[in-house]
């Protein structure tokens, strides 16, 4: 400050400040470099998140794509009296119990009939899908007509040859490090050139229940089971988190209490899910006694996590309605119940959706909590009720995942755009009623 | 079914009171609902809450009760010698008469009296479902009946309804509490039992954990070693490495939207930043193991490096990844809040926006960032799917992220998932690391929340 106080020097003091504009700006370029690079960092940042979005989802859909398109075969089938129903009877158990997979064998060696030596056979029988058999005998219980005719079937091949069909199986590889064959790859090709084999649409992944058989599994079980517990969730997270909401915002009294509900509902916002698997397990099966690996325990459970999204979401909802509203309802003799009931709600109904409808999607994506519960059993019918065992369609991410075949990784992939895909949806929903209803007062 | 009649009941019962309490009033020949104390529509709820809720309740007491009731008494015609087992046999084979009854196939071989107990069993319970039909329905038209009488132009049927909804409203505040307390009571329950068999101190100083106990006592490894060391240092490693990458990714992309994007650019990187957070942490755990981990290990061998196949640093990563949303939208929060004066004020003694951003926002705004990390560990911690798909099984103490560790969440999934009894401290020991973890999880989240809270408060 000293240079400053010193008026005797003016000379001094402009050289003096001269000098520290000089050094000012030789700073100054420094420091905008500065400036330029943090400002990089940050781009590179954001650049950074969105790449690994995008590498996310391409890598999940370049996997899962090919899964929804199967390898089939033509196969022309023979209904042979003789095998299905020698007596003629037409009885429906009789129908049931014929060998099917005979026909398809026997259809097959017809295909190939200079194959012979039995171990041959038996890889040429390993090329078609065990469904096809439990294909055929549907056909059949449905249409006893078919006995005695001959008819062209689609059905699925197996895993490996689907697997090699779609370039997943190296044909170069050395004959014992693949799992199909030089001399089913012979066939294979033949079928090919003979117009018997091609890809086609995968309705069976969209209509089966799981399976052990990559070529059979589907999603519909799992699609099922999301569908019960979430409305299990929905039906006791909705009115059960819309209550508390109103009586927190409107009724309740400033004491402890109410403090005590609200750090509550804080802190359960941000208990890990898998915590609330336990105590799921804990009270639900082991101390109500209710039973493992139904949607109606992963709906309770669910209910309990996704609570605090709601209240939150219903409670920003209700602050937003303004006061003027609710003195108005009272100034006209509205009790306090009909104020909220007639006036408050109905305007903050739409953001109390949107809240439910992201707790939802939260409640679908969720996986670890269904595994305390026993939802990880492996269930190949589709469920029919919120009581009847299943699973979810990120548990049955889960399980594939764990499986060993090739052919689930794609299943696994491609179960993972049909999850995502419906985490668009109800995310593009809410989107949707926000900016339908969105009221600025 | 029963739920759907019921109602229908109510339904009923809504339009009765309405009519009846129109009816009442006009009798004196005054204007249909003139003299009523309350609104028509209200006599028509009061009568339909008679209608519906003490069948409702009865309806739930029935189904709770009814196993117990049954398996009482299907037990006291047992033989006698059946009744004397003890209650472990007795449960095995009480389960068997269930299994009999819904024609499952049973272990044991089935003797007359275990069909008849099995008959007997099937013969009740279709008993009990056809009273509890009879007795709920007679009850909602006693409801419905008594919601009738009631309505009078003196009842006040208003204040009796919202009173209701109140004890509603009050009702569904309070699961929140009891959702906690159940947390705390069976984790604490089960971990108790657990404490009572392996000693806290090995618990939480053991270093080495196997949990794999012998059901014969003379086999090798019968005794498990429960030492939770090794699992919590694991969980630290993963939750380090995910810090790593999501803080300075998030804060960074946080700072450079609200400060130096334009409106244009923001409103598409941030709903695109934010599907991170929409995505089920299945996903990530699959998207680890298939696609980062052979990454990891690839770029690993490439320089000469070991990487274990499950490497933490895989799962680290993509945990990473799965937070930076979390972190970016907190801090986005936290900076907005700061006032805009302040780098005003900056920007008038010549700063530029860098040094403003370091030297004004970040230190007005770090008790808020600090919290908001605070929250994403205490998420990185509790996270179970990634690890569990893309971390190890063993147990390893090392702080080398390229090798496999494992976690508490992946070790309390895999103690618990398939059927196992209550009472083997293996399962036992899962619910203590539960709360563990629950308490770790709560004092993160207990401390954040306050110093959010207080620093939100410090600029309004």
């Amino acid at each position: 400050m000293s240079n400053f106080s010193d008026p005797a020097s003016p000379a001094a003091a402009t050289a003096r400040s001269k000098r520290a504009t000089d050094l000012m700006r030789q700073g100054l370029a420094a420091r905008h470099r500065a400036e330029r690079r943090f400002r990089r960092y940050g781009l590179i940042a954001i650049v950074l998140g969105l790449t690994f979005v995008l590498f996310l989802l391409t890598s999940i859909s370049a996997t899962g794509l090919p899964a929804f398109q199967q390898t089939y075969v033509e196969l022309d089938i023979y209904f042979d009296p003789e095998e299905i129903d020698p007596e003629g009877t037409r009885l429906p158990k009789t129908l049931s119990r014929a060998n099917y997979a005979a026909l398809v064998r026997s259809t097959l060696r017809h295909y190939f009939p200079e194959v012979s030596e039995r171990r041959a056979l038996r890889e040429l029988y390993k090329m078609v899908s065990s469904g096809a058999g439990f294909e055929l005998r549907k056909k059949v219980m449905q249409n006893p007509e078919l006995i005695g005719t001959t008819e062209t079937i689609w059905v699925p091949t197996s895993d490996d040859v689907d697997m090699l069909v779609k370039g997943h199986i190296d044909r170069h590889l050395p004959e014992s490090e693949r799992r199909v064959s030089d001399q089913q790859i012979a066939w294979i090709d033949q079928l090919m050139a003979r117009g018997k084999l091609e890809k086609r649409f995968n309705t069976l992944f969209f209509v089966n229940g799981d399976s052990r058989q990559p070529e059979l599994a589907g999603i519909w079980g799992a699609v099922m089971g999301s569908v019960y517990t979430l409305l299990v969730t929905l039906s006791l997270a909705f009115p059960l988190g819309v209550g508390t909401a109103i009586y927190l915002e409107e009724f309740a009294p400033k004491n402890r209490w109410t403090d005590l509900v609200e750090v509550n509902i804080n802190n359960l916002a941000a208990v890990p899910s898998i915590v609330f698997g336990l105590l799921g397990l804990a009270v639900f099966i082991n101390f109500f006694g209710l039973p493992r690996s139904v949607p109606l325990v992963g709906g309770l459970v669910l209910t309990l996590m996704t609570l605090p999204t709601i209240i939150i979401a219903s409670r920003a909802a209700l602050k937003s309605v303004p006061p003027s509203i609710r003195e108005a309802a009272l100034g006209m003799g509205a009790s306090k119940m009909q104020m909220v009931a007639h006036h408050v709600l109905p305007l903050a109904m739409p953001g109390m959706l949107t809240g439910a409808i992201i707790g939802m999607a939260q409640a679908l994506g969720e996986t670890a909590p269904l595994l305390m519960i026993g939802m990880v059993a492996f269930i190949v019918d589709v469920p029919g009720g919120p009581l009847d065992p299943g699973t979810v369609l990120p548990v049955q991410i889960y399980l594939w995942a764990d499986s060993p075949e090739r052919a689930f990784v794609e299943k696994t992939a491609a179960a993972i755009m049909v999850l995502l895909g419906f985490l668009i949806m109800m995310n593009a929903l809410a989107v949707y009623l926000r900016k339908r209803f969105e009221r600025r007062w | 079914m029963l739920l759907l009649v019921l109602l229908v009941l109510s339904a009923g019962g809504y339009q009765l009171g309405r009519r009846r309490s129109l009816a009442v009033s006009a009798d004196d020949g005054a204007a249909p609902g003139q003299r009523l104390h309350s609104l028509p529509s209200y006599y028509g709820f009061h009568t339909a809450l008679w209608t519906g809720i003490p069948a409702l309740i009865l309806l739930a007491l029935w189904i709770a009760l009814q196993p117990i009731v049954i398996t009482q008494l299907v037990l006291s015609d047992l033989p006698a010698e059946v009744r004397l087992l003890p209650e472990a046999r007795l449960n095995l084979v009480i389960s068997d008469i269930k299994n009999l009854a819904s024609g499952n196939i049973v272990s044991a071989q089935v003797d007359p009296a275990m069909r008849a107990a099995a008959d007997h069993y099937l013969q009740l319970q279709a008993i009990s479902s056809a009273a509890l039909t009879v007795v709920v329905l007679a009850l909602a038209l006693g409801g419905i009946s008594i919601g009738w009488r009631l309505v009078s132009p003196e009842f006040r049927a208003r204040n009796s309804v919202e009173r209701m909804v109140n004890i509603f409203l009050v009702a569904s505040s309070s699961v929140a509490i009891l959702t906690t307390l159940g947390i705390v009571l069976s984790v604490l329950f089960e971990a108790i039992r657990f404490f009572q068999v392996v000693p806290v101190t090995e618990f939480l100083f053991g270093l080495h954990w196997s949990p794999q106990t012998a059901i014969r006592a003379d086999q090798v490894g019968s005794s498990g070693a429960f030492g939770t060391v090794p699992l919590f240092a694991g969980t630290l490693l993963i939750s380090a490495i995910a810090m790593v990458v999501a803080v300075p990714i998030g804060l960074m992309s946080a700072l450079y939207l609200s400060e130096y994007a334009n409106r244009r650019f923001r409103a598409v990187a941030k709903p695109l930043l934010e599907i991170l957070a929409g995505i089920p942490t299945v996903v990530y755990g699959f998207f680890a193991a298939l696609t980062v981990a052979p990454l990891v290990r690839d770029a690993g061998t490439s320089i000469g490096l070991n990487v274990a196949s499950e490497s933490a640093l895989a799962a680290g990563m993509v945990m990473g990844i799965m937070i930076i949303p979390f972190v970016s939208s907190l801090s986005d929060d936290v900076i907005n809040a700061v006032p805009q004066a302040m780098r005003d004020g900056s920007y008038a003694l010549g700063s530029t926006r860098s040094e403003t951003i370091k030297y004004v926002i970040l230190p007005a705004a770090l008790p808020g960032i600090v919290g908001g990390i605070l929250l994403a560990v205490s998420r990185a911690i509790g996270e179970t799917m990634i690890v569990v798909m893309a971390a190890g099984l063993g147990a390893n103490l090392t702080a080398n992220p390229l090798e496999a560790v494992t976690t508490v969440t992946v070790q309390i999934v895999t103690l618990l998932t398939g059927d196992q009894e209550f009472d083997s401290p293996k399962t036992l020991a899962a619910f203590a690391l539960g709360l563990v973890l629950f308490l770790i999880t709560l004092v993160l989240n207990v401390i954040a929340l306050y110093v959010v809270r207080r620093y939100r408060e410090q600029y309004e």
